[in-house]
């Protein structure tokens, strides 16, 4: 057997008898990436939506810093959390540097463009339909925002779940800010690339299966959430 | 043309009539006796293309107007202005401080939520204070109005065009407006939902709501208004009491720029 097909092997046997450590990585993974994604949520939600409902002087500026945002670099999002968080850093009296906080936090940072300018574009589009009925209404720009979010629902499920797609694939960010410390802020991506510089390959094809089961669930996820409430809507009909 | 003892007319267009107020810096109340709806030179351009030229245009309470005209002539563009929620030259005052205003659109907008839920929202944004067991007599009295009652808990995107447009008019019912303002309320309804939608606007008016509604159908304007409104190219082309308006010689000149057959 090759050294590819001996470790694909090895690491179908870790997933069939659930490792512990390859169970707790993977618990970490979801523990850190589902609440980077839920704190971007309320945050990018909410100001996504109300960016697409209000008008204010210097708008457009703000709207292009958040386009830029969504091509944010995790190593630079990393860095700069690392900064702020170091013991010489503004933030440093918090002593949260190498811990899964710092991991959400970075996370979060980096889910929250994501989420505000889709959620932006999301409401816009709604606003272009409906927008003048609400005002018409009495909605002002916080019901009409928070009442498009509500009307988009499903899409804001898929964006969501692109969000979450986006953390738990990533790894620059949770490397510098987490420390890839063994069994306290050790993810799956982190994981994969120090098996991998070590040479132990079936602990890394095993978490890398798993990341790629997770992207593809999250894919299917995506593809299915519209269609199921097309269906459920055609079956009123 | 008289109207209410007063003659109304287009005010020449060009843009030296124009102010430069929008319509809710402009808006006011006027007080007791007056229109319900007052318009004194409020023209509106897009760019360069003049949608409304500079025009006075009151609405009396208790009258139906109906708006009339080809496409493109101003009529949504009134109506928009008239409801104060497009910003305009000239000025906009109402006759009560707080004029309860609702407009139905030509497509109506609905929540992807369903029909009680539609409902319960606009009354809602209309009067957050209102307790909840009054919105939710009102719903219900607004969507048996309408006859939709028994579709309640389905999603209002669900409905048929006729029963979406008939929920629109429960929407704006319920909140019991003074003003109600439709945009083309049967456009694109076969004739069976245009009747149904027709009685519900008769049964508005008869309860004392005035109605500004746009149309293409002369046959509807006779049926429903009191007044009608002739707009062309953005200005008032003629403005005449019902009867008035279908006898004058002027309106038959007019007669070939209406649709054909849609008188009955």
């Amino acid at each position: 057997m090759s050294a590819v097909g001996e470790a694909a092997s090895l690491a179908l046997d870790l997933i069939v008898h659930a490792d512990a450590a390859l169970v707790r990585t993977v618990a970490l993974s979801f523990a850190v990436s589902g609440t980077a994604c839920l704190c971007a949520a309320w945050l990018g939600l909410a100001g996504g939506a109300w960016l697409a409902a209000a008008r204010f002087p210097g708008q457009r500026a703000v709207l292009l810093v958040l386009d830029t945002l969504l091509a944010l670099p995790s190593v630079v999002v990393g860095l700069a959390v690392y900064l702020l968080l170091s013991r010489s850093g503004p933030l440093g009296d918090w002593g949260i540097l190498f811990t899964p906080t710092a991991m959400v936090i970075a996370q979060t940072i980096l889910a929250l463009p994501v989420i505000a300018a889709l959620a932006r574009q999301l409401v816009a589009d709604a606003l272009r339909e409906g927008g003048e009925q609400l005002r018409s209404l009495g909605a002002g720009t916080f019901a009409r925002a928070a009442l498009m979010l509500l009307h988009e629902r499903w899409a804001v499920v898929t964006l969501l779940l692109i969000a979450f797609g986006r953390a738990i694939a990533e790894v620059g960010a949770v490397m510098i800010v987490g420390g890839n410390i063994d069994g306290y802020t050790r993810v799956m991506t982190t994981t994969i690339a120090l098996e991998t510089s070590k040479g132990d390959l079936p602990l890394a094809l095993a978490l890398g299966i798993v990341l790629l089961a997770v992207v593809a669930l999250l894919n299917v996820l995506v593809a299915f959430v519209p269609r199921g409430h097309a269906v459920a809507v055609a079956e009123w009909r | 043309m008289a109207v209410n003892g007063k003659r109304l007319r287009a005010v020449p267009g060009g843009d030296a009539a124009a102010g430069d107020a929008t319509s809710e810096a402009a808006s006011a109340a006027v007080g007791a006796g007056a229109p319900l709806v007052q318009l004194r030179g409020a023209g509106v351009s897009y760019g360069t293309v003049r949608a409304l030229a500079p025009i006075d245009f009151d609405v009396g309470r208790g009258e139906v107007i109906a708006l009339v005209g080809a496409n493109g002539s101003g009529k949504t563009t009134l109506l928009r202005v008239l409801h104060g929620v497009l910003g305009h030259e000239g000025t906009r005052r109402t006759g009560v401080a707080a004029l309860r205003q609702a407009m139905v659109f030509q497509r109506p907008f609905l929540l992807r939520l369903s029909v009680w839920s539609n409902l319960r929202i606009a009354l809602w944004l209309a009067e957050r204070a209102m307790p909840a067991e009054e919105r939710h007599a009102r719903a219900g009295q607004a969507l048996a109005r309408v006859g939709l009652d028994a579709l309640a808990a389905r999603p209002a995107r669900a409905l048929s065009g006729g029963e979406q447009q008939r929920l629109a008019l429960a929407r704006a019912w319920a909140t019991r407006p003074e003003l109600l303002l439709l945009d083309e309320p049967t456009a694109s309804l076969d004739p069976d939902a245009k009747t149904a939608v027709e009685k519900l606007l008769a049964g508005f008016a008869a309860d004392g709501t005035t109605i500004v509604f746009s149309t293409h159908d002369l046959g509807q304007a006779r049926r429903l208004a009191t007044r009608i409104v002739h707009l062309d190219a953005g200005r008032i082309d003629l403005d005449a009491p019902a009867r008035e308006f279908f006898d004058s010689a002027a309106a038959r000149r007019r007669d070939g720029l209406f649709a054909d057959g849609a008188l009955p």
